[in-house]
């Protein structure tokens, strides 16, 4: 009887369990969607992911490529460091995203002129490099240093803004799975990018997609790379931890 | 072709034509009781069908982007908030006000945009829409006239 009792609390505990438990915007999409990012020659994705692999295999101006110390399909990046990004930086004390750290080795590395953030070409690299790790749970480390960055995050996640009075969790910690006209609420999971947005027709960073939201939010955007859009990837990306890595994927 | 002194008098004249309109888009103070508005917001009458345009149009209330409405025609209507058929056998105009001007002040947490509050108690507000709110107080009064039809 007792087992029996305990068996049903576990049953009826089971759904608050779950929903602990971080869901990917690939759960949100209709099947046909699911397998058109699961199909390497389907997904749109895959473009950016040929571009920012040229880009890889191109000479900076010292003469080395990204693939002569990452080999040339970048079979020597570790998937697993590639899944903690944003990943603390004692130098600048600060966190470092993937595409900050692709933009790093751009210039130090192939001793060319950096890319202007979120340009074309980095979101290609960084594109490239995540998809090598698809498959890898998301794994960013928010103990330690990165802690008060995480922290920051959250708080911007809770914060309104706008005239319209918005803030990230009204709709996502809330409202996921429900309908704004006839588009679809998710989590806001990051796991998918840079993804490809079919409304749009194009590949889409983080910083696009936060970018938007303000902007559907009737505020005023930061400026790229603004910490506060950092400490927001650090925030987003952790609350993330444990989903599989799907650059590109692909949503509405 | 405009003679440079005309043009120096239309611009100057300018300001006086349209602080009047920008008046119009401002926001009026208005005082709750309890969980209303008693009182329309400057005095002004609601008209029930611009009321349901503003309700169904995208880029004004926006409504449908959340409730369903009987507004058939407009296809998408989105299931994050109520229903709002049947809202005025629910609740009073004084009530459907305060909820429309600013559902933060009943539900912390809501997800309801404020369609009338005080501009300067918002946060980075993009230039196009600094210092206005979402929908002027004649607009507002012409929401609440459009949900008191829907008994
Ligand atoms: C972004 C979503 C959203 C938009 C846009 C929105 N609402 Fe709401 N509204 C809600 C939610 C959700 C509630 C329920 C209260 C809560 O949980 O915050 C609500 C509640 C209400 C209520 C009270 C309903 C009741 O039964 O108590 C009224 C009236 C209302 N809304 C009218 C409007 C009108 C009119 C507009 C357009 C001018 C509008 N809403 C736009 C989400 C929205």
């Amino acid at each position: 009887m007792a087992k029996l009792l305990k068996m049903g609390m576990m049953l009826l505990l089971s759904p608050l369990i779950w929903a602990d438990q971080p869901k990917s915007g690939y759960d949100y999409l209709q099947a046909e969607t699911q397998a058109m990012q699961d199909d390497e020659f389907a997904n749109p994705g895959m473009a950016t992911v040929d571009m920012g692999h040229a880009l890889f295999n191109t000479p900076g101006n010292n003469g080395r490529r990204c693939s002569d110390c990452h080999g040339e399909d970048g079979e020597k990046l570790d998937p697993k460091k590639i899944a903690r990004y944003p990943i603390y930086n004692p130098e600048l004390g600060r966190p470092f995203t993937l595409q900050q750290q692709v933009n790093f080795c751009w210039e130090e590395h192939l001793d060319n002129i950096p890319f202007v953030p979120g340009c074309t070409e980095l979101v290609a690299l960084e594109t490239f490099v995540r998809n090598r790790a698809r498959g890898e749970p998301v794994n960013v480390d928010i103990s330690g240093p990165m802690r008060p960055f995480y922290e920051a995050g959250k708080a911007l996640y809770h914060t309104r803004f706008g005239q319209m009075n918005m803030a990230c969790y009204v709709c996502h910690d809330q409202y996921a799975g429900q309908y704004l006209r006839g588009q679809i609420l998710t989590e806001g999971q990051t796991n998918g990018f840079p993804e490809y947005r079919l409304g749009s027709g194009r590949i889409t960073s983080l910083q696009r997609r936060l970018e938007e939201c303000l902007r559907s939010f009737r505020a005023e955007p930061f400026e790229r790379d603004a910490d506060e859009y950092i400490d927001l990837e650090v925030y987003l990306n952790a609350r993330g931890n444990g989903l599989p890595i799907e650059t590109p994927a692909v949503r509405y | 072709m405009v003679c440079r002194y005309c043009q120096r008098i239309i611009i100057s004249l300018l300001p006086l034509v349209v602080s009047p309109l920008a008046a119009a888009e401002g926001f009026v103070p208005w005082q709750a009781v309890g969980d209303s508005i008693p009182q329309p917001l400057g005095g002004l009458t609601g008209d029930a069908s611009r009321g349901r345009e503003i309700a169904r149009r995208k880029d004004l209330g926006n409504c449908l982007a959340c409730h369903r409405l009987p507004i058939p025609e407009a296809g998408f209507q989105g299931t994050v908030g109520p229903p709002l058929d049947g809202i005025a056998s629910r609740l009073n105009a004084g009530q459907i006000r305060l909820r429309v001007a600013d559902e933060s002040r009943r539900i912390p947490t809501t997800v309801m945009p404020p369609f009338h509050k005080d501009p300067t108690t918002l946060n980075q507000v993009a230039d196009d829409y600094y210092g206005k709110p979402v929908l002027n107080a004649q607009q507002l009064e012409d929401v609440v006239a459009y949900l008191m039809t829907l008994q």
